[in-house]
């Protein structure tokens, strides 16, 4: 199981570093977003998964999975909600500002 | 009595105060202040003549840094005496000059200051006994020198001709630092007096720290091939040149030569490298002064092979070290005197040269010994100056430089017959060299007298009518010429009281007594005055046929000088390092990520690869069911698909539909918080892509050359494989158990049932409380980024 989502947070990975290398804004932003996913999928499988029950007392269970990478990744989830929403927002006004979304046009040099 | 510690700071002291009396006494007069620092301190020094030459020594500490050994520590002994001296005496002299010559146009306080804090860094440097100040001083010297020789910074060659200086310097200055440090590593101490005692001639560290040492020393005092910044530093006043750059900041590197003796000078090394390259020097210098039309570019030249001629007698005096106290000991002790002798005497000759060339420059106008002649009738005080000072340096009798220069020779020749280190190559070569160097000297001395004053006397080459200079511009030289005849006649009481508490400190391991014998004038036939004689003769010769042998000099192409190289090399290490720079800062941001993953890729996977980490052990798993497996596949799918979704809505759907299959895993991956919020933020924020995307541009086809597109997927791969790696790796080896089973008391300790909110409210709330910031700071961003904006008319009005 672990090793099944490892390697799909490899592809995730891979996929986020194939956007980062885009020329456009747009996916350079998509792509934080992937890699944001990729990131908490690695701090779950890193505590193990499907050890216990859910963290929470009273539950029948004696056992609980790992509680503190859920609270780890809680934060991260919000951090990173905070971090697209500026960047979403500063992508709108580069293209309100400069009308491209092109990173090689907005260093002043035409598109080959 | 003053203290030495005292001495070295009142020039510095002086150098504050010089402003506030510019303002307030008449520009003229603002000399004759400063001139009161150099007379005092030379007065003082010259109270310590008796002891110092009955053998005390005074050691004087300040405590500055304990804890790193650097104490602010004075020694005066004989050597550092005769530098104190000529810094102090010539400085006098120098200002007293300096006065009539520089203009009261001129910006004098900063003249004036500039000269102060040479004069008090120089002081420091001869007097220091601890490394590290020491090193302090020297770069005081090279940076005030670098202030003086840009004095008419409005001038290009000023500037050129400064920076050259500079870099040169300070080259050398870093290599004597990172000697210093090696010598600190060997011996433990910072005392200069101390390390003679500690260091092992067997270290490691024993060459390279020499060698450095000897850069540092080479460049200040421009042997070669680093004295090409010496004729362009004749581009500062010239009462700078005179000071600087022929009595006192030149003869730093041979004072520090002469002071670390002690400590190198037993090493067979240290003797070949210091006296070979000081022979190199001496004929490289005089064989370049000759063809120079300008008198100061002349006189650099032959201040060059001067310097060059003392460091090969340090050089050769260093073998006595290695010698113990027999027989033969004394022509290597007598070849230290001489270095001493002649290192005084060089700075009265040089010195009165300097400043009657200035006088010439002043009156003719001019420096070009093409548009001079004749004008020993005009400037008859400047004229007889000339010839003394000229004489001297060629080593005429009745003036001093006959006397060092016998020394020289004797020294030289009888290095040669002993043979020393079994090596015979100074049996021939050396004396040849100094010989032939000799000829060149007496030509460029005759030079500069015949050729500048005697002759026709060109007045249609000249602006102005040549006339002498008044008599307050001769005092310095006069003073100077006095002194070099009466060097000639008394030379013993300056032999006795001065260079012999000297030889003490150079070569401490041998008694001084016995070892010098005293300097007489007259010393019978011997091969030393059958080459001056030779050397009068053949330079006679050779200076009435000039004209017929100046081509040699148009042999070698223009373009093969040291000051070529220097431009050159100088050319290509900014072109060189512009073109690196452009080379990689590209200004794209997908360089600058490649440069990122590359290194990612290569330093991780390096690492894993030299440690052996490439072991996976996947015992520990869970075992897969069939709803992860399903969610598995749709994510990848889903990413996947990303990079090829053909419309923007299409991509923003499917990083939807990844984010909702997060929030499903974690609900199987049993974390019931983490689903709530994924699903909220998700939901957000891909509202938040949709309605920025009614404004944002239409999305376009990855239209990258292939093989752009070929390299990001390779890089991609890469960075997704080495994740892999990393976190298989990372899992199986599992190290300790996890803490998590604290919070799961967390009812008892925090009154919660739910252990993920407790951990975030209680037990680690630092963070939430953080993160509730960043939130706030990206709402205020997100706020100020669509509120405030500047419309074009408002950027016109603050243009405006």
């Amino acid at each position: 199981m672990e090793t099944l989502i490892i390697i799909l947070t490899g592809v995730l990975v891979s996929v986020a570093t194939y956007l980062f290398l885009s020329r456009n804004v747009i996916r350079i932003i998509l792509g934080t977003a992937v890699l944001t996913h990729a990131a908490h999928l690695l701090i779950m499988t890193m505590g193990g998964l499907k050890t216990g029950g859910v963290p929470v007392l009273g539950e029948d269970s004696t056992t609980f999975t790992d509680a503190l990478p859920q609270a780890l990744i809680l934060t991260s989830i919000v951090i990173s909600f905070a971090v697209t929403a500026f960047l979403l927002v500063l992508a709108y006004r580069l293209y309100q500002e400069s009308r491209s979304d092109n990173l090689s046009e907005l260093r002043g040099i035409v598109d080959e | 009595m003053l203290s030495v510690n005292l001495a070295i700071i009142i020039p510095f002291l002086a150098a504050v105060i010089v402003p506030f009396l510019y303002a307030k006494v008449s520009r003229k007069h603002i000399g004759w202040f400063v001139l009161i620092v150099p007379v005092v301190l030379f007065v003082a020094l010259a109270g310590y003549i008796p002891s110092v030459a009955q053998g005390e020594n005074y050691l004087n500490t300040v405590k500055w840094i304990p804890s790193l050994n650097i104490h602010f520590t004075t020694y005066l002994d004989g050597l550092s005496l005769i530098f104190g001296l000529l810094i102090t005496g010539i400085g006098s002299l120098v200002i007293i000059y300096s006065i009539y010559y520089m203009s009261s146009e001129e910006s004098l306080n900063h003249f004036y200051v500039y000269l102060l804090l040479f004069m008090g860094a120089m002081l420091g440097v001869v007097f220091s006994d601890n490394l590290m100040v020491f090193y302090a001083f020297w770069e005081l010297t090279s940076i005030s020198s670098f202030l003086l020789i840009a004095f008419w910074y409005h001038r290009k060659r000023s500037r050129y001709g400064a920076k050259k200086a500079l870099l040169t310097t300070v080259t050398g200055g870093i290599a004597m630092l990172t000697s210093f440090i090696m010598i600190y590593v060997m011996t433990g101490t910072m005392s200069v007096r101390e390390i003679i005692t500690a260091i092992d001639p067997n270290h490691m560290l024993f060459v390279p720290a020499m060698l450095l040492l000897l850069l540092g020393a080479f460049t200040k005092s421009a042997q070669f091939p680093f004295h090409i910044w010496l004729p362009d530093a004749m581009e500062a006043p010239t009462p700078v040149s005179a000071y600087l750059h022929s009595a006192t900041m030149v003869k730093a590197g041979i004072y520090l030569v002469a002071r670390f003796t002690p400590v190198f000078g037993s090493h067979e090394t240290w003797f070949w490298i210091v006296s070979s390259v000081g022979i190199v020097t001496l004929f490289w210098g005089s064989f370049s002064a000759v063809r120079q039309t300008d008198l100061k570019a002349l006189l650099a030249y032959s201040t060059i092979s001067q310097l060059g001629l003392i460091m090969s007698l340090f050089g050769i005096g260093s073998a006595a070290l290695s010698m113990g106290t027999g027989e033969e000991t004394v022509i290597y002790t007598q070849a230290t005197f001489a270095a001493l002798f002649h290192l005084v005497n060089h700075s009265t000759f040089k010195g009165a040269l300097f400043m009657v060339i200035g006088i010439v420059n002043h009156g003719a106008g001019t420096r070009d010994i093409r548009r001079l002649g004749g004008l020993m009738g005009l400037m008859p005080i400047s004229f007889t100056i000339a010839l003394i000072g000229s004489f001297s340096m060629a080593g005429l009798p009745p003036f001093n430089g006959f006397l060092s220069k016998e020394m020289f020779f004797e020294a030289i020749v009888n290095v040669s017959q002993a043979g020393i280190f079994s090596l015979n190559v100074s049996k021939i070569i050396f004396p040849v060299i100094a010989w032939i160097a000799s000829v060149f000297t007496f030509i460029y001395c005759m030079i500069i007298v015949f050729k500048t004053f005697l002759g026709p006397y060109q007045r249609e080459k000249l602006d102005h009518e040549a006339h002498e200079a008044p008599i307050g511009m001769l005092i310095s030289p006069i003073i100077l010429a006095v002194l070099i005849v009466a060097i000639f006649f008394f030379p013993n009481v300056l032999g006795d009281y001065l260079l012999r508490p000297a030889m003490a400190s150079i070569l401490p391991s041998i008694g001084v007594e016995g070892m010098v014998q005293p300097i007489s004038a007259w010393h019978g036939f011997n091969p030393a005055l059958f080459m001056t004689i030779g050397v009068i003769a053949v330079g006679t010769l050779l200076y009435l046929s000039f004209k017929r042998w100046k081509r040699i000099y148009s042999l070698l192409p223009e373009k093969w000088t040291l000051d070529n190289l220097y431009n050159n090399s100088l050319l290509f290490m900014e072109k060189g390092s512009n073109r690196i720079t452009s080379f990689y800062m590209t200004g794209y941001l997908r360089s600058y990520s490649i440069y990122i993953f590359l290194f990612f890729i290569i330093a991780l996977g390096g690492t894993m690869l030299f440690t052996g980490a490439f072991s996976f052990d996947m015992t520990g798993d869970a075992s897969i069911g069939v709803y992860e497996a399903v969610l598995v596949i749709i994510m990848m799918a889903a990413a996947l698909a990303i990079p090829f979704a053909k419309s923007r809505v299409n991509a923003v759907l499917l990083n939807g539909a990844l984010g909702y299959s997060m929030a499903l895993s974690f609900v199987v991956f049993r974390a019931p918080d983490l689903a709530l919020t994924q699903l909220v933020v998700e939901t957000v924020s891909t509202a938040l892509f949709l309605l920025c995307f009614y404004f944002l541009p239409e999305w376009k086809k990855e239209n990258a050359p292939r093989r752009t597109k070929r390299n990001n997927l390779i890089i991609s791969i890469a960075v997704g494989a080495i994740f892999v790696f990393v976190a298989l790796s990372v899992r199986s080896g599992k190290l300790f158990e996890t803490i998590s089973g604290y919070f799961e008391d967390a009812y008892e300790l925090t009154g919660g049932k739910n252990i993920v909110n407790a951990i975030l409210g209680d037990f680690r709330a630092f963070d939430t409380m953080l993160e509730v910031v960043v939130l706030t700071i990206g709402g205020l961003g997100v706020y100020t980024l669509i509120k405030l904006k500047t419309t074009k008319e408002e950027q016109k009005l603050e243009d405006q």
